[in-house]
């Protein structure tokens, strides 16, 4: 046979022995489970409860190896006052890792800024915390597929995979991902996934004294987050960039970006 | 452990002033060395085009400028991906968009797209230079008592060579063939290289500035400008540097000289620029700068009229934090200026290099702009991020992403050119070259 005609043959049989073989599909029965998945995380936070202590913020930061005088965070709470002139002043300094204990709103770079109590319309506070949005902009966006999505919802970074190129800082609407200044690499909440997939709570929701916070599996209609998510008025934040988050507020106010 | 972490600065921070109301994960974290990213990928792009005006559509006046920008966009090839090493956290895991290309991320076909490119460049030089190729490594084989140099070039020329050492009519015409087609298809991949550039910023939807399908064509554009642009100026600095040097005898800032012996730099005959080069790539220059204008100004005009929720901010952003820096620095002296004296009669050289060099300030400026300008306002649109770039370094970070990094980046092509020039000399004359 010439060497040719051996080539010839051999990419022949090569590219119709492939075509045959992809007809056959192998089922893995982890993928049959997750074509029809009984869970679902969701998170639920109830704004009228939480009076920004920053105990969260602090048990976040220890469980997942945040350090805690970075200033970057997983989770954080943020201050609104409005006047009633109808001016909207927010703030949130070191994410309110030590809590809310001054009546000043830091405003950084341009100071402290202090708004007399006669001048208050209304102040609250909102924590927030990464989506695990159903269509992440982060997984798209990621070059190496190093961020990705769970079959139960979570969306996490491989730390061994991820280049730090901060596409994915870049891509999130919402500000969750920073590079961790240890690893290196992106990072973000994970909604504990090490310990809800075991059955636990998160640290934020553990950690809450007034139960704010709440996870749950939105599959699952006796769960008190997916109840709420039905019964109750919630809203999610920035829905206009179509990523379908699953963080679900109540109280959540036109202000609240 | 407590005072290790009492020091603790996060990625950003070193650089990042914030105002007013800034998440905390916020930061500038996308510095200058991704501005240098598409200013480097823009001069690539550009210089590339300019050299297929001669090959593909026949633009007889530019045939030397045209062999020197090929040359010249080879050796900034490398440097388009020195920025994005130098930027990422794991550099080391730079391979992996090769390796695992994550197909939904604009980033991952990087690897692709920048390979067919260089692999173009790299075969378009071969066919132009084989003759020359084939013709040194005679040239060395039949020298007797080669130097150790001579040696190592005859070894170069001998690889590079592939074998083909055919230098008949019908061979040589076969080359001029495959220059045409390459430098036919590398127009495309070329704008299609830059355009992706302009894609990776454009098609970030968090991004109130950065998101606008305009985005690929305008870094098309004003990659155009930009590669044109340093080609004048770098062209004409180099010809007056060789003079210079062939006069007094400076023959280390000749590589050609240094690789193949004086005889090849005719001292007699060393040229300047020619005026009719010049006026022939300004007008080139000024055909695209007038379409890149014309594309930003539309982009700026639509935001103002739609007047979106961000307009708000990127109102503030666009026409009180950045004013200077967009209407002045990038508008004025970048853009207008230049456009005014490209078009004043009677260009003589100088001014086209002037101007040029005025363009090329413009457009990195563009990519400031767009890079910087687009991480100055806050995601909740209502706090502001100021960039300060670091100047002296005190660590690794800040020096890999400030003033020092990106000086790296800008000489690193010249460096590249100057060796590249031994064994492809960017400025041989020869009556029978494409």
């Amino acid at each position: 046979m010439k060497r040719r005609d051996f080539l010839k043959n051999t990419a022949v049989f090569v590219s119709g022995a492939s075509l045959s073989l992809s007809t056959l599909e192998f089922l893995d029965p982890r993928e049959l489970l997750a074509s029809q998945p009984s869970l679902r995380w969701g998170f639920l936070v109830n704004t009228y409860k939480c009076v920004g202590c920053g105990f969260c913020v602090k048990a976040c930061k220890i469980e997942n190896d945040i350090p805690l005088e970075a200033n970057v965070t997983r989770t954080w709470v943020e201050r609104y006052v409005m006047t009633k002139s109808g001016e909207t002043i927010r703030d949130c300094p070191q994410g309110a890792l030590n809590g809310y204990t001054s009546k000043l709103l830091d405003e950084n770079a341009s100071g402290m800024r202090a708004v007399p109590d006669e001048e208050v319309a209304q102040a609250f506070f909102v924590p927030k915390l990464c989506n695990h949005c159903s269509t992440p902009a982060c997984v798209q966006v990621c070059p190496v597929g190093a961020t990705y999505q769970t079959a139960d919802g979570a969306v996490l970074v491989d730390r061994k995979w991820c280049i730090g190129c901060g596409y994915c800082i870049m891509g999130c609407p919402y500000g969750v991902r920073f590079f961790h200044p240890v690893e290196r690499v992106a990072d973000k909440c994970t909604f504990c996934y090490h310990r809800i997939s075991k059955g636990g709570n998160t640290a934020c929701a553990q950690a809450c004294p007034f139960g704010a916070r709440q996870i749950g599996n939105l599959r699952d209609p006796n769960d008190p987050v997916a109840k709420a998510v039905l019964k109750e008025r919630v809203g999610v934040l920035r829905s206009e960039y179509g990523t379908k988050p699953n963080v679900y507020y109540i109280g959540l106010n036109e202000e609240v970006r | 452990m407590v005072e290790q972490v009492a020091q603790m600065v996060v990625h950003g921070e070193a650089w990042t002033i914030k105002d007013l109301f800034v998440l905390p994960n916020e930061y500038v974290y996308w510095s200058i060395q991704i501005v240098m990213y598409p200013y480097m990928t823009g001069l690539v792009a550009g210089a590339f085009v300019l050299s297929s005006l001669y090959h593909v559509f026949n633009v007889e006046k530019l045939k030397e400028i045209a062999r020197y920008a090929l040359v010249f966009s080879f050796a900034l090839l490398p440097v388009a991906m020195l920025p994005l090493l130098l930027h990422l956290q794991q550099p080391l895991r730079g391979i992996h968009v090769m390796m695992t290309p994550h197909f939904t991320s604009a980033i991952s076909a990087f690897g692709i797209v920048f390979m067919t490119y260089a692999c173009i460049v790299g075969a378009e030089i071969w066919f132009v230079y084989r003759k020359f190729f084939v013709e040194s490594l005679l040239r060395l084989e039949a020298k007797t008592g080669r130097s150790s140099f001579e040696s190592i070039l005859k070894m170069i020329y001998r690889i590079i060579a592939l074998g083909a050492r055919d230098l008949s009519p019908e061979a040589l015409e076969a080359d001029h063939k495959a220059v045409k087609l390459l430098a036919g298809i590398g127009i495309p991949v070329a704008c299609f290289l830059h355009g992706y550039a302009g894609f990776i910023f454009g098609s970030v939807k968090a991004n109130a500035l950065w998101m606008t399908p305009l985005m690929p064509v305008i870094f098309i554009c004003s990659a155009v400008v930009s590669g044109i642009a340093l080609c004048i100026v770098s062209y004409a600095i180099f010809m007056e540097l060789r003079k210079w040097a062939a006069r007094r005898g400076k023959n280390f800032l000749l590589p050609d000289a240094v690789a193949h012996g004086e005889h090849v730099v005719d001292v007699d005959h060393l040229r300047s620029v020619q005026g009719h080069e010049v006026t022939m790539t300004a007008k080139y220059l000024l055909i695209f700068m007038t379409l890149a204008i014309t594309l930003e100004l539309l982009d700026i005009i639509f935001r103002g009229y739609t007047a979106v929720k961000s307009w708000d901010i990127l109102r503030d952003v666009i026409y009180e934090h950045d004013f200077v820096k967009i209407f002045i620095m990038q508008y004025g002296i970048g853009n207008i200026l230049p456009f005014l004296i490209l078009l004043l009669p009677g260009l003589t050289v100088r001014r086209a290099v002037f101007a040029s060099l005025l363009v090329l300030f413009g457009v990195f400026m563009m990519r400031w702009n767009v890079v910087i300008g687009g991480q100055a306002f806050s995601l909740t649109f209502d706090g502001f991020m100021h960039y300060h770039l670091p100047i002296i370094p005190h660590d690794i970070e800040t020096f890999k992403e400030g003033l020092p990094g990106a000086l790296m980046v800008i000489t690193t092509p010249f460096v590249i050119f100057y060796f590249l020039n031994m064994i492809v000399p960017a400025f041989m004359e020869d009556k029978n070259a494409h």
